[in-house]
């Protein structure tokens, strides 16, 4: 001060005027009161973690490349069946190209071999059955080729649909007829039955159309019947080393399971006999080379994994499983699935949820919900407060009264059941999450004006009788204005302070009651609703990531919103100060 | 005053209705019959006018009903969950205000101390935090990596095995972490409150005479200052004293305390109309008793106000 006066004085002496630069710089109340905020440490930390928070939640939002609701999903290694191997008690069937042999047939065969008939009959067919050793049966049916009308030894042909009787063929027939035979073979190999009377006959072609063995072909050429055929035979032979098949010879390889592998010409493997059955557990899939007989030298070693290279040329690593009846095979595969609570990583900061949606994100876009929900609640509040409050504090007597004990009644309701009952109605019927939010916002508001309506009355109470709305009144202005303009704006300091602090206590609201599941709901984001994947406990164990961020967020927000509110106070009030 | 408890529950009437749409709901597609049969047993083929005020009839005379989803009247289950809720409120209501009586009359002694923002900080961040995240880092603390405490529930898997002393100490034990959660969320306020009466009152002028008397600044603060700040704490925690009874819906639920908290909470998820019904009308008298009792307590610390 007393430096001040020395200057004041200086000045004096050299110009007795008094300019604008030598006044003694006076703040406006706003300036005091922003001074005094900024004064304050805590005021600042609240005001720093609030625009921080906004920034994360609206310019983050904003720069994020995913949305709130975007499902996350990757391919992932995972163990999976891959094959079931069975060792084969039942007789099973290969068929020739274009020949049926259906269920009833199947059955038929099977009295046949247990009566050791050599032809049994079904659908009208006559079967021949020859068994050549032990599970293994070949099956031939006859098909009419030609018939034809003669006398003594003497029949001319006609052939049956699309046979065409060669010279041989006709010459053997002759022969055999002649001979009294019941059939010939021609020289191409196929063969014949005569049947006749004494004035009618009828050659039938004889073929091999069916083989009936326990063991089981894999292979390149599983399903060449003559190939397996042949295989077989040879297989049953016991001690045969090599085969021919339409020219070709192959060797086989005996194991001493009696499996079997059968290689040509060139040392490449075309089939794999054995007692196995292969069933694979996705349709489609095509075995590496070399996997049946690879896992059935792991199943009688007792190996417990086997590598083998795939069509793709990676490694690939098979886990076989012994279970009561049969072996699984499992491998792991690369799975399409949703990406549920992952790790945090590069792509997702704090990794994803139960939905496979990015928990950074859904914490913008939840905190945008928290923060939209806590002021326009407020304003809301603020509103009411101020039209209700100004109203009873101005007009007085039973206006006042009137006021007041709805005042008092809303006083009386308690909040939570209120917002329960009402989160249990909208849940039974469905209500869209976006009205929720407005019915929200709408009760919670509804709820919360009383506060800021008894403080706007007891203010306006006392400003009432100061001189300056005595004046006012004696100017002739409308009471509206009065009100609203002379009134309400004295009450504004106090307003901000209670509306600072009690956005925070909305946020709390509002998060609890997602927390409950009741307040915002999926697939819209909320602080709150994040954290109610606590309700499991194994997520509340494990994935941290997921709901500790949120429940900061929350603590930080309400926490810089009282700061914040403290440090209005403070300013606005300096009286607390010593 | 029967005018204005009748008024006081208009707003209520229309949860009830609300409440009545939701315990319609399940049955109300497939069962016309049924449904109507339903109506008849709990009254509720009456419109919502005549319901309620029907309901209204039978509370004057103390008839609250039986409760649907409990089987039991009313006012008997009540009178068996009260007392958990009774005592977690008591216990919390002592450790408020030993935590922050104190606290607070330190943290306006020294105010802009270091101290002091520890303290204020410390409040805020009790008012501020959510009581389920605080709820659910103590049980992960507490029951899941120490293992000390159970997550759920009020006794113990082997409770009825236990001696009378076992089994008192097996509900302490799991009254622990709900009576942590509440201490710490509600002892903010009152910090703050304290705090802030205190201040006042070390400014006020008698503070300065005292002082210029000379006398010690330990019989200022603790005679005259502190008297004088118990005034209107005093008030305020007498204006809590019926809240006991109200039961901490949140915390119970978190916890599964079988409170008049959590009981409530069930019975209105489940459309339970006549104990959601109670339970609004129990709380709203227990506001009105507590500003009663706030109000009588002003007058009886504090001679001025009769005077005024």
């Amino acid at each position: 001060m007393d430096e001040l006066n020395n200057r004041d004085i200086d000045n004096k002496e050299e110009n007795l005027s008094l300019d604008d630069e030598r006044r003694i710089k006076v703040l406006s109340p706003g300036m005091l009161v922003f001074k005094r905020f900024i004064r304050n440490k805590l005021a600042i930390v609240g005001s720093i973690i609030i625009i921080s928070m906004f920034l994360f939640c609206f310019l983050g939002g904003a720069l994020m490349p995913y949305s709130q609701s975007e499902v996350f999903k990757n391919y992932e290694m995972m163990e999976k069946d891959y094959a079931a191997v069975t060792q084969n008690d039942a007789l099973l069937y290969t068929v020739a190209d274009g020949e049926k042999f259906d269920s009833i047939a199947q059955s038929r065969l099977i009295l046949a071999i247990n009566n050791n008939a050599p032809t049994f009959e079904s659908g009208g067919k006559t079967y021949t059955l020859a068994t050549e050793g032990e599970d293994f049966h070949v099956i031939g049916a006859t098909t009419e080729v030609a018939s034809g009308k003669g006398i003594k030894n003497k029949f001319t042909l006609t052939p049956v649909a699309d046979f065409t009787p060669s010279a041989d063929f006709t010459a053997k027939f002759d022969a055999a007829v002649l001979a009294n035979e019941n059939g010939f073979t021609t020289d191409d190999g196929n063969s014949f039955v005569i049947e006749k009377s004494k004035v009618a006959a009828s050659v039938f072609q004889a073929k091999e159309i069916v083989m009936a063995a326990k063991n089981v072909f894999e292979g390149d050429r599983e399903n060449d019947f003559e190939f397996c055929l042949a295989a077989q035979r040879a297989l049953v032979a016991g001690n045969a080393q090599s085969f021919d098949v339409t020219g070709e010879t192959f060797t086989l390889t005996k194991n001493e399971d009696n499996s079997a592998s059968i290689t040509d010409a060139l040392g490449e493997e075309q089939l794999f006999v054995s007692r196995w059955v292969f069933k694979e557990s996705e349709t489609g899939t095509v075995y590496p080379d070399g996997f049946v007989a690879a896992v059935q030298d792991a199943i009688n070693t007792g190996k417990e994994s086997i590598e083998l290279t795939n069509a793709e040329g990676e490694q690939q690593i098979f886990n076989i499983e012994r279970a009561i009846t049969h072996y699984k095979i499992r491998t792991e595969r690369s799975t399409y699935k949703i990406m549920i609570y992952h790790e945090p990583s590069k792509a997702h900061w704090l990794g994803t949820d139960a939905n496979g949606m990015d928990v950074m994100t859904r914490l913008m876009y939840g905190g945008r919900i928290s923060l939209i929900i806590g002021f326009v609640v407020v304003l809301l509040e603020t509103i009411l407060g101020v039209i209700l409050g100004g109203i009873a504090g101005y007009f007085g007597k039973w206006i006042d009264s009137l006021i007041m004990r709805i005042v008092d009644i809303f006083n009386c309701i308690p909040g939570y059941p209120i917002y329960i009952i009402l989160g249990a109605v909208m849940d039974a019927e469905k209500v869209d999450p976006i009205k929720r939010i407005f019915y929200l916002m709408i009760a919670l508001g509804i709820l919360g004006w009383p506060g800021i309506a008894r403080i706007v009355r007891a203010q306006i109470l006392t400003l009432r009788e100061q001189e300056f709305m005595t004046a006012a009144e004696a100017t002739g202005i409308s009471v509206n204005r009065r009100i609203f303009k002379h009134l309400v704006p004295n009450v504004i300091p106090q307003l901000i302070v209670i509306d600072t602090m009690s956005l925070g206590g909305i946020i709390l609201t509002e998060a609890t009651l997602s927390f409950l599941g009741l307040g915002v709901k999926y697939p819209l984001a909320s602080w709150g609703s994040i954290i109610n994947a606590v309700s499991n406990v194994f997520v509340m164990t494990n994935y941290l990531f997921v709901w500790i961020p949120a429940g900061l967020l929350i603590l930080l927000t309400v926490l810089g919103f009282n700061f914040i509110g403290d440090g209005l106070r403070d300013a606005f009030d300096p009286k607390m100060k010593r | 005053m029967v005018i204005y408890g009748i008024m006081r529950c208009i707003p209520t009437s229309f949860v009830e209705k609300m409440a009545r749409e939701k315990s319609t709901l399940p049955g109300g597609k497939s069962y016309t019959e049924w449904l109507a049969e339903l109506n008849a047993i709990y009254k509720m083929d009456s419109n919502i006018i005549e319901g309620f005020f029907t309901w209204i009839g039978s509370a004057i005379k103390g008839e609250f009903g039986e409760s649907w989803q409990y089987n039991v009247p009313v006012v008997a289950k009540f009178k068996v969950v009260i007392w958990d809720s009774f005592y977690l409120a008591f216990i919390t209501l002592i450790l408020r205000v030993v935590i922050s009586i104190p606290l607070g009359i330190l943290s306006a002694r020294k105010q802009y101390s270091k101290t002091d923002y520890a303290i204020t900080v410390f409040a805020l961040i009790g008012i501020s935090l959510p009581t389920f995240f605080f709820a659910t880092v103590l049980k992960l603390i507490f029951s899941i990596q120490l293992g000390w405490l159970d997550l759920y529930g009020k006794v113990g898997r082997f409770y009825e095995q236990l001696s009378p002393m076992g089994q008192f100490w097996d509900v302490a034990k799991h009254f622990i972490m709900p009576i942590l959660t509440l201490t710490l969320v509600n002892v903010g306020d009152l910090m703050r409150y304290t705090r802030t009466n205190m201040l006042e009152v070390l400014n006020s002028d008698f503070i300065r005479t005292a002082r210029a008397k000379g006398l010690p600044e330990k019989t200022v603060i603790n005679k005259h200052a502190f008297r004088n700040t118990l005034i209107p704490i005093v008030t305020i925690i007498g204006g809590t004293l019926p809240s006991l009874f109200g039961g901490a819906l949140i915390t119970e639920t978190l916890f599964q305390i079988p409170g008049i908290g959590y009981t409530s909470y069930q019975a209105m998820v489940g459309g339970d109309i006549p104990f959601t019904m109670f339970y609004m009308l129990f709380m709203a008298i227990l506001t009105l008793m507590g500003t009663l009792i706030a109000d009588i307590l002003y007058a009886m610390v504090d001679p001025r106000v009769r005077i005024g």
